[in-house]
């Protein structure tokens, strides 16, 4: 008992992150995205506070181009933990039908997400959100801090970050001001599905392999999720065993060809994988240091 | 990702994955001056360690051949140098973290690039490191900047330090260079207090001795520097002390149940123990350790827990349940140590906030007693911190707090000191001890005047004039901005019409004559008032125009704020909640203003507000903190 294991360790520098964030702001949240980083997210959330639920509600950035299965994912798992989820579906995006054929990944993302994001925090008036980013996901992000100041206008301002310290979070902020605060900063891919397993913790069956309807595009495997899928007439859906690394808008998440149809079957490709766990990413392509971008404008 | 899979992963997952839940962690800070080899040193790590997927090894094979410094072989710095680009684009680089794992355990790397910024982002690296991995060049042996790494991470309280000797290849892997660094380092380190001390002979460029030993140094018989730190047992010492659990949030479910949540920082517990609760001072007993997995029987330092207690007790956050044979001591004078972080040096005798444990309490830093020379470890005098500067400071906090010195306990001694108007993080602290009285606190030499007790009270002085008709809501809308700027932790006063006529203007009545009399005096309070630092919101019908100069002369410009609350004498009349207009009206007050006295209209107040009832008081307040914001006031004062 007296060695904690790397897994209890993380864990419980995460809880102590959560406490400490409730404490210190007026109206927090925790911005669920339905992945497996968010099932994380959540469990430990729920953990912090356990007997009581958690003081803060979840908010749902969607954009209507989820999988399906990660609708009723969320619907069940809210259902049954007795948490409160808000929605939030950026109105000007359903107006104007924001998709991802129509105007490209960029602009889907940035309308639906980045911007959806900001309406949301500001019309809740929420000070403090809680995010499942990792600073392992990327090299922009191995500097990261675990609570980060944004300004009133939600932008990342790299030269404003405050140096972070034992573990004493500095969370003060004047008004107008917010605080992204990442509970899972320190944890890695692989401790975030050792954790899943050890846990038990439920995640969406689309990281498991199935027989899925895909088509081939640009090389990248894309799930037929629904009717609004546009293809192409030399494009025939065919169903193959497959599974997805990370979750976002069906049409923009590539699958990875796969048999694994358990956790320690995902484990034990991704130990034996060759490729980072963002290839799948479509959004990602677009350039480098595109992550840094969406950061200063705000996306994550 | 970064992970090293052994053959179990391919054959026996479920053996692996049993296995590798139970790893424990550990985390490092590496140290080096440019070009020692750390870059080379931690992308070897990752390399080694299997850590990098085939993309990444694609760029690396490129970015070797077209920007590599190693005529085309793989140039493993180019790995973790992302940090050089954003060095150009002006991003702030302080401390990346890397993570990767073996076999048997799990790594977090703190590297710190930068020189400029070098001891600020040592020091935060090292503040969560279990041990310190200091590299040196061979070929240039220990220099200044070795013993400067070495001094801080002493500072920080780093138990284990391992000195990689590293670009041995180029030295012919001699034995001799390697012994002659090794006993110089270990007398130094002797010196500085490092208690375990590994040093191995390395190459992080041909890898040798990083993860197994070498064949070119048959002379070392120690453990490669992975080796070691798999080995290395830092089961830190915060398990044998006394039982701490800082009381972050308190847990109330419903009226039945009332716990108490925090991480264990030192010790462990068992329901059943006693327990003293500082500073109350209050005694009870644990009754359960509470977790969403059932309840513990034990917990140890570094878990997060929540526990309950026999006794219903008060206790909230920022408290602390304390093994009840030896609780911490309770003090709010302390000698510390500071390493100075904020742009803006160190404001003797300004407010700053201390943040220690769950926490927060206001403080004032007296001069340094002496400023530490990070390459030297000599005292020099000084009179205040600059970014980066290490010093001692005696500190007086505005309460009590237990504490445990930052030698006792890392969590419980370590704090942080906060701007109060910027917010920023300005200074890492160690608790030293804690002093007896403040006879030899030297707080700010210079002779005191205005400046100087409004930068004690970490603001600048000044009188923010309300005016308008009676009605028009002056004493509200200045009771909420009192309130607002009280909560940000200013020093304010509010002297109000009623208020002062009551007492130091009781002689006066409402004529022409001792109206003025009246705002002259107030005039002059208000101006003692700005004088000893405060914040003055006057609220005052103050009718003529010729009284309110008077007070804007006696400021200045400067510390004067005029605002208007300003609504047609019809809505004020309507409004009447103190029947004073309908009074007037029946002759039974002569002289009120706006019925048979004028009200002369300033003519360019600093701030006009609508005040007929378009917008509400709370609206109207926050338009005056803004105005005062714009005006500087709610600024720091200038360094002193
Ligand atoms: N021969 C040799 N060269 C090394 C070794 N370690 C690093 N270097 C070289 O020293 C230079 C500086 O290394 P780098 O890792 O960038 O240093 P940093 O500034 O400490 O990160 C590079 O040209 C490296 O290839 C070593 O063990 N042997």
């Amino acid at each position: 008992m007296d060695q904690l294991t790397h897994l209890q360790r993380l864990e419980a520098d995460s809880i102590q992150i959560f406490r400490e964030a409730a404490a210190e702001s007026e109206r927090p949240v925790l911005l669920y995205s339905v992945g497996k980083d968010s099932s994380v997210l959540l469990h430990l959330a729920m953990k912090a506070f356990y007997p009581a639920i958690p003081p803060f509600p979840l908010l749902h950035v969607d954009t209507t181009w989820k999988f399906r299965a990660m609708y009723e994912f969320r619907d069940k798992l809210v259902a049954e933990l007795g948490v409160d989820l808000l929605v939030y579906q950026n109105p000007e995006c359903l107006a104007r039908g924001i998709n991802p054929f129509d105007h490209g990944s960029a602009l889907h993302t940035r309308m639906w997400k980045t911007e959806g994001l900001k309406q949301a925090l500001d019309r809740n008036r929420f000070d403090l959100a809680f995010g499942g980013a990792r600073r392992d996901e990327e090299a922009s992000r191995a500097k990261e801090r675990v609570f980060s100041i944004r300004t009133a206008e939600h932008r990342w301002d790299p030269r404003q970050q405050r140096p972070e310290l034992w573990h004493l979070y500095n969370a003060r902020k004047r008004p107008g001001e917010s605080v992204r605060v990442f509970p899972l900063s320190n944890w890695t891919e692989l401790d975030i599905w050792q954790y899943i397993h050890r846990e038990q913790i439920p995640i969406v069956e689309l990281y498991l392999a199935a027989e899925r309807p895909v088509v081939r595009r640009d090389g990248t495997l894309i799930m037929v999720d629904d009717e609004r899928m546009r293809l192409d007439s030399d494009e025939i859906p065919r169903l193959r065993s497959v599974r997805f690394r990370t979750l976002g808008c069906y049409p923009l998440t590539g699958a990875v060809e796969s048999q694994a149809r358990t956790l320690p079957g995902i484990i034990q490709e991704m130990l034996l994988a060759t490729g980072s766990e963002r290839q799948g990413r479509v959004i990602d392509h677009d350039a480098a240091g595109s992550m840094e971008r969406k950061k200063q404008e705000g996306y994550f | 990702m970064a992970h090293a899979t052994g053959a179990l992963a391919a054959t026996d997952i479920d053996a692996y994955l049993r296995g590798h839940e139970d790893k424990s962690l550990l985390r490092f800070i590496t140290c080096g001056s440019v070009d020692d080899g750390k870059s080379t040193l931690i992308g070897r790590l990752l390399y080694d360690a299997k850590l990098v997927f085939s993309d990444h090894l694609a760029a690396l094979e490129r970015d070797s051949r077209t920007v590599g410094t190693q005529g085309g072989d793989l140039d493993f710095a180019l790995l973790v140098d992302g940090l050089s680009a954003e060095r150009e684009q002006g991003i702030t680089i302080d401390v990346a973290y890397r993570f990767f794992s073996t076999e048997r355990r799990k790594f977090i790397v703190a590297d710190t690039p930068g020189h400029e910024q070098y001891t600020r982002n040592m020091v935060t690296g090292a503040s969560t490191a279990d041990l310190a991995v200091i590299l040196l060049d061979a070929r240039k042996g220990m220099l200044a900047q070795t013993r400067r790494h070495s001094f801080l991470v002493s500072l920080l309280g780093i138990d284990h330090v391992v000195l990689a000797v590293n670009k041995l290849d180029l030295l012919g892997y001699s034995a001799e260079v390697f012994a002659a660094i090794e006993a110089e380092y270990r007398a130094f380190a002797a010196g500085i207090g490092l208690r375990h001390v590994t040093c191995v002979p390395v190459s992080a460029l041909r890898g040798d001795n990083i993860t197994r030993r070498s064949p070119n140094t048959p002379w070392y018989d120690g453990p490669s520097l992975i080796e070691h730190l798999e080995a290395v047992e830092v089961a830190d010492e915060a398990h044998n002390r006394p039982f701490r659990l800082p009381v972050q949030w308190v847990n109330r479910p419903n009226p039945d149940f009332r716990g108490f949540a925090g991480q264990i920082t030192s010790g462990s517990v068992r329901p059943g123990d006693r327990v003293r609760i500082v500073p109350s001072g209050r005694e009870s007993t644990v009754a359960r350790i509470v977790t969403a997995d059932g309840d513990l029987g034990a917990s140890v330092a570094g878990q997060s827990v929540t526990v309950t207690l026999a006794d219903e007790l008060d206790i909230s956050r920022g408290d602390v349940i304390a093994a009840a044979c030896d609780p911490p001591a309770v003090a709010d004078r302390f000698d510390t140590d500071l390493v100075w972080m904020g742009e803006e040096p160190l404001r003797p005798g300004t407010p700053y906030l201390l943040k220690i444990g769950t926490r927060t309490v206001g403080a004032r830093i007296a001069t340094p007693g002496h400023l530490i020379d990070v390459n030297t470890g000599e005292h020099v005098p000084a009179d205040t911190l600059a970014l980066n500067e290490i010093g001692s400071c005696a500190i007086e906090l505005d309460a009590p707090i237990p504490f445990d010195t930052y030698r006792d306990n890392r969590d419980t001694g370590g704090f942080i000191l906060i701007d109060r108007i910027t917010n920023t993080t300005v200074a890492a602290g160690l608790l030293r001890a804690a002093r007896r009285g403040a006879a030899n606190i030297r707080w700010q030499a210079a002779s005191v005047s205005k400046q100087t007790r409004a930068g004690q009270k970490g603001q600048r002085p000044a009188v923010v004039w309300f005016t308008g008709l009676s009605g028009a809501g002056k004493s509200t809308v200045a009771n909420l901005v009192e309130k607002r700027l009280h909560e940000k932790g200013f020093h304010t006063y509010l002297l109000d019409g009623d208020n002062i006529r009551h007492g130091l203007n009781a002689d006066l009545g409402f004529t022409d004559r001792d109206r003025a009399e009246n705002i002259r005096r107030v005039a002059h309070v208000a101006a003692l008032m700005a004088d000893a630092g405060l914040i003055v919101l006057a609220s005052f019908i103050s009718p003529f125009r010729a009284d309110r100069e008077l007070a804007r002369n006696l400021l200045g410009e400067q510390e004067f704020i005029e605002v208007h609350l300003d609504l047609p004498l019809a809505v004020a009349e309507a409004r009447d909640h103190k029947g004073l207009y309908a009074k007037a009206r029946r002759g039974e007050l002569p002289n009120f203003t706006g019925i048979d006295s004028p009200y002369e209209r300033p003519e360019s107040p600093e701030l006009r507000l609508n005040a007929s009832g378009a917008l509400d008081a709370e609206t109207l307040a926050d338009a005056v903190v803004e105005r005062l914001g714009a005006a500087g006031v709610l600024r720091p004062p200038a360094a002193m």
